[in-house]
């Protein structure tokens, strides 16, 4: 029997555990466990979930619990899981167990650092689980300020503005997030006057048109920030670059897919009225995004930028899917984010090991490391291209269904966003194969990266399991796209009873 | 009467047998050492909060003058609990201070006055309880004698006290005048719209408003939190706001609920005021006393948006962030108690590499600091969602989305401390400090009190029942 509150109580008895530990091997022998025991519990959640579904389980939401928390405000510990979910914490167990092992190496307040990105994964989990408003909005929130001292303590370059740049912004998108969510309690009626957070009741009620379309920008750009949507991205292309490996990989993998979950999950699906009338806004803000960040990223020099960059142009797809608003693209939308997840992560993992030989991340200072590093360069291609979406790789099968998706949307402007999204793609080959090549190929620049170690133990277990994941989504996507597709037909079905177009 | 009579006034009886002890230690003079007899005086405020827990009985004295019931003894329990840590974390200010019993004797004496005025069901009860509890507040104010700083914040304390007792009492008068009466009970259906009337609540009103220091009556309180003696100020902007928000919640649910839409619009213009400046005052500070001094400031107006919605809801939401910001706000003040206390510094940028030797004070730090911007897991989180939830009960999405907004603000100032603390390099940082045993002790209680309280969701149901009796 699937338990959910299992997925939030192994990070909790981790994060206890490594407070109480010694030294510093048992602080990251605790955090590894900790996560591979979470990541085989999501796995067995994911092969129950996938074999209830073959035998004709057809509840949206499974393994649900329910207990009353405040019940003077309605206010409920209420968790389940469907196929979106389960697909996000597959991802949120993977990168995390990689961040655990890049980060192997740490030696400034070890035990602090690997509590902080536990104490981060709960709240990611938790996120993903909660059909409870309040009890999601928690989890945001505590999703958000261990990133600052990750940043902050561990970081790199202009790390204290990055990180209070980062937490002020994160912290107005939910602020959004908190006074949609007042708004969507207080227009819920379960008959008597009383309200509810649960968001399972709230779809089946109708949200009065006039309040949807106030709530529904607040909730979108709300957690649109934690996207990077168009124009509150400035946090992103610093907060990435500064934070510490791990953090870049929990931040850009996770916490960039908090966003847009809960786009998909409480904008779109509670308020589909207003996502139909607001969505030449949402196409409009993603291909800007989705451009200009690919502009942008031609402009960098240093690695991280580049990715931090190229993310606000990947993640601008997730915005678009949804925005597209037809069953292909939500699909298309939620690979997007699991693919956009693990090939960030990877990519991350690869500048973080390069930087962490070389000390610098300036392309310019960088060449010829395939003869010294093979493996970490390999690992550093294999993310590129996945970046640049080559077939058979997880990129390439969530772009591509996110095209086809948006291009069924017959609307005449919308189609012309999707071929300029289209066309970005040919920037984006043009800054990887850049920086791939100037880094991994050429003369070596500079003596010292003769003496180079090629990656150890913990950096070849955590880009290996990353890069498996990639394959198998880009090699077999239809597992991931049949786990998902119940769950959007479901979002489709609540958008759907509204007119379709515009 | 007879037995009775003493459950009734139950904490104010043991309230003034502790006060009379004290006494007769002082003049017996037969303790001398100062440890003994701090902990002799905390452990007789032990069993005050103990007591205020147990043995409960509803009833009224004095024809109405003084009456108690369960919220009114809960109320009393959240003040006495707070005094207990506030004089657990004295203990090493106080053990180097030349007068130490006096110190309880006043305070206690505050505590007394603060009794009576949220029990009090009448005008004059009311005003000798106020009194009782704010001139020797001014006492306290001054206690470090030889500092000036202390000095003028006790002047300012006792003139700022007096000006908004003068308020009001005037308002006061003027109810007295054309009600004939005293009597909350009485005189709440003789209220009308009648303009002396209104002109009484509104003076009534800015007293209070005085005494919360809401914007805009909240200039005293900056001089007089960075002057008064650290445990002071936490007293002062724990305790002493606490007891006037309790009185507030009963004056304008009870006596003033038919003024109702009257003072929402007013409440409105205060709380956005009162947030919003103290909360960009709080961004221009240094001395971390004055800051904090801004940011309960802010504070205050959270609270006045709970009460602003005019529902039990938002009266419960009040008090249970009152619970929440007791331990919050007293465990940020308890580790700048012990930093002053051994150091004498009490500026943020000396907090620069705090952590590097003293990691357990910086969490408790974080941790409150946290809890006081809201942030979850804290139980700050519970306590402002509660309370913007029920002020939002009302429908203005203005109103509510400055606050929110407010609270990033607010993240953003109390980040920067946390940064100092952190992640700042400072090559000459605060050496390791050892408090006191009791000073610890008060550090875990307010550490696990704001963070296991948000979870606690029995205590805001109780909260809530004795509110609304169901």
């Amino acid at each position: 029997m699937i338990n959910l509150s299992i997925l939030l109580i192994i990070p909790l008895v981790t994060a206890v555990l490594v407070m109480l530990c010694r030294n510093n091997t048992q602080v990251r022998m605790t955090a590894l466990l900790g996560s591979i025991a979470q990541l085989g519990y999501s796995s067995l959640i994911m092969f129950d979930y996938i074999s209830q579904r073959a035998t004709g389980n057809t509840t949206q939401m499974l393994y649900q619990q329910q207990y009353s928390w405040f019940s003077r405000l309605n206010i409920e510990y209420y968790v389940g899981a469907d196929g979106i979910s389960v697909a996000m914490i597959m991802l949120t167990a993977v990168v995390v167990m990689s961040g655990i092992l890049i980060s192997w190496n740490i030696t400034k307040w070890t035990k602090e650092f690997f509590f902080l990105i536990i104490l981060l994964s709960l709240g990611a989990y938790g996120f993903f689980i909660s059909l409870d408003l309040f009890t999601m909005f928690f989890f945001l929130e505590v999703a958000v300020i261990p990133k600052f001292l990750l940043i902050g303590i561990w970081g790199s370059g202009k790390k204290e503005y990055s990180a209070m740049k980062l937490a002020v912004m994160l912290m107005g998108g939910s602020a959004l997030v908190l006074i949609g969510l007042l708004g969507l309690y207080f227009n819920s009626d379960m008959g008597h006057g009383v309200h509810t957070f649960n968001l399972l009741a709230i779809s089946k009620m109708h949200i009065p048109l006039e309040s949807q379309l106030i709530i529904f920008p607040l909730m979108f750009f709300g957690f649109g920030v934690f996207t990077a949507i168009f124009p509150f991205h400035t946090w992103a292309p610093d907060g990435h670059s500064s934070a510490p490996t791990a953090a870049s990989m929990f931040l850009a993998g996770i916490s960039m897919k908090l966003g847009g979950y809960g786009c998909l999950r409480v904008a779109a699906f509670l308020m589909p009225e207003a996502a139909h009338h607001y969505s030449w806004i949402i196409i409009l803000a993603s291909t800007i995004a989705i451009i200009y960040g690919a502009f942008a990223t031609l402009m960098q020099t240093d690695l991280k930028y580049i990715n931090a960059y190229s993310s606000l142009s990947h993640c601008g797809f997730v915005l678009f899917g949804i925005g597209m608003l037809t069953k292909t693209s939500l699909n298309g939308a939620v690979m997007q984010m699991v693919s956009h997840g693990l090939m960030t992560a990877l990519f991350f993992a690869a500048i973080g090991m390069i930087y962490e030989r070389t000390h610098t991340r300036q392309i310019a200072q960088l060449g010829g490391l395939l003869k010294t590093i093979p493996f970490i360069i390999t690992v550093f291609v294999i993310a590129g291209l996945c970046s640049l979406g080559l077939p058979g790789l997880s990129g390439f099968a969530a772009e591509m269904t996110v095209f086809m998706g948006s291009w069924q949307n017959p609307d005449c402007n919308y189609r012309l966003a999707t071929i300029l999204a289209c066309a970005s793609i040919v920037v984006t080959a043009v800054y990887i194969l850049r920086a791939v090549g100037s880094t991994g190929m050429g003369p070596i620049k500079n003596p010292d990266f003769l003496t180079f170690k090629d990656a150890s133990w913990n950096e070849k277990l955590a880009s290996a399991t990353l890069i498996i994941c990639i394959l198998a989504i880009g090699m077999a996507p239809f597992w991931l796209t049949n786990l998902i597709s119940p769950d959007t037909q479901i979002i489709m079905d609540n958008i759907g009873r509204v007119a379709i177009g515009k | 009467m007879g037995i009775e009579f003493l459950q009734i006034m139950k904490s104010e009886m043991i309230l003034t047998l502790i006060i009379f002890i004290l006494l007769f230690l002082k003049v017996w003079d037969g303790i001398k050492s100062h440890k003994a007899l701090l902990n002799i005086t905390n452990f007789l405020l032990f069993i005050n909060l103990a007591v205020g827990l147990c043995c409960n009985t509803d009833g009224e004295l004095f024809s109405g003058m003084f009456h108690s019931n369960s919220t009114l003894i809960m109320e009393k329990a959240i003040l006495n609990l707070g005094t207990f840590i506030i004089s657990l974390m004295a203990f090493d200010w106080l053990s180097n201070h030349k007068h130490l019993l006096e110190f309880y004797i006043l305070l206690l004496c505050t505590l007394l006055g603060m009794d009576f005025m949220i029990s009090s069901g009448n005008f004059l009860m009311f005003y000798l309880g106020l009194e009782l509890s704010s001139i020797p507040l001014a006492a306290l104010c001054n206690y470090d004698l030889h500092k000036l700083k202390s000095s003028e914040a006790g002047v300012k304390m006792i003139l700022s006290s007096a000006f908004a007792s003068c308020i009001l009492l005037f308002g006061i008068s003027m109810l007295y005048g054309t009600t004939g009466t005293l009597n909350f009970k009485e005189m709440a259906p003789l209220l009308t719209f009648n303009k002396l009337q209104v002109l009484a609540f509104i003076f009534a009103f800015s007293g209070f408003a005085f005494k919360l220091s809401a914007v805009p009556f909240h200039l005293w309180t900056a001089d007089v939190y960075e002057g008064s003696p650290a445990p002071v100020t936490a007293y002062l902007s724990v305790i002493s706001k606490g007891s006037i928000v309790f009185i507030f919640i009963t004056a304008m649910f009870q006596l003033f609920q038919s003024y109702n839409a009257m003072w929402y619009n007013m409440l409105y213009l205060t709380i956005l005021l009162t947030i919003t400046i103290g909360n960009l005052f709080a961004i221009r500070q240094d001395n971390i006393k004055r800051f904090l001094a801004f940011s309960s400031i802010a504070q205050v107006g959270y609270i006045l948006l709970g009460i602003s919605s005019g529902t039990a809801m938002g009266a419960s939401a009040a008090i249970f962030f009152l619970v929440v910001y007791t331990f919050s706000n007293l465990g940020a003040f308890g580790v700048i108690s012990l930093v002053s206390a051994k150091t004498g510094k009490e500026n943020i940028t000396d907090f620069k590499g705090f952590y590097t030797h003293n990691k357990f004070a910086s969490w408790v730090m974080a941790i409150c600091l946290f809890s006081l911007g809201g942030i979850p897991p804290t139980a700050g989180f519970f306590g402002k969602m509660f309370l913007v939830t029920a002020g939002a009960s009302r429908g203005s999405y203005l109103l509510i989305s400055i606050a929110v907004m407010n609270m990033v603000i607010s993240l953003f100032y109390y980040l920067r401390v946390i940064k100092a603390i952190f992640i700042d390099e400072n090559p000459h940082p605060i050496s390791n400090l050892k408090g006191s045993p009791s000073l610890r002790l008060a550090l875990v209680l307010c550490i696990v009190g704001a963070i296991t309280m948000g979870f606690a969701s029995g205590l805001f149901e109780y909260i809530n029942v004795t509110l609304t009796g169901k």
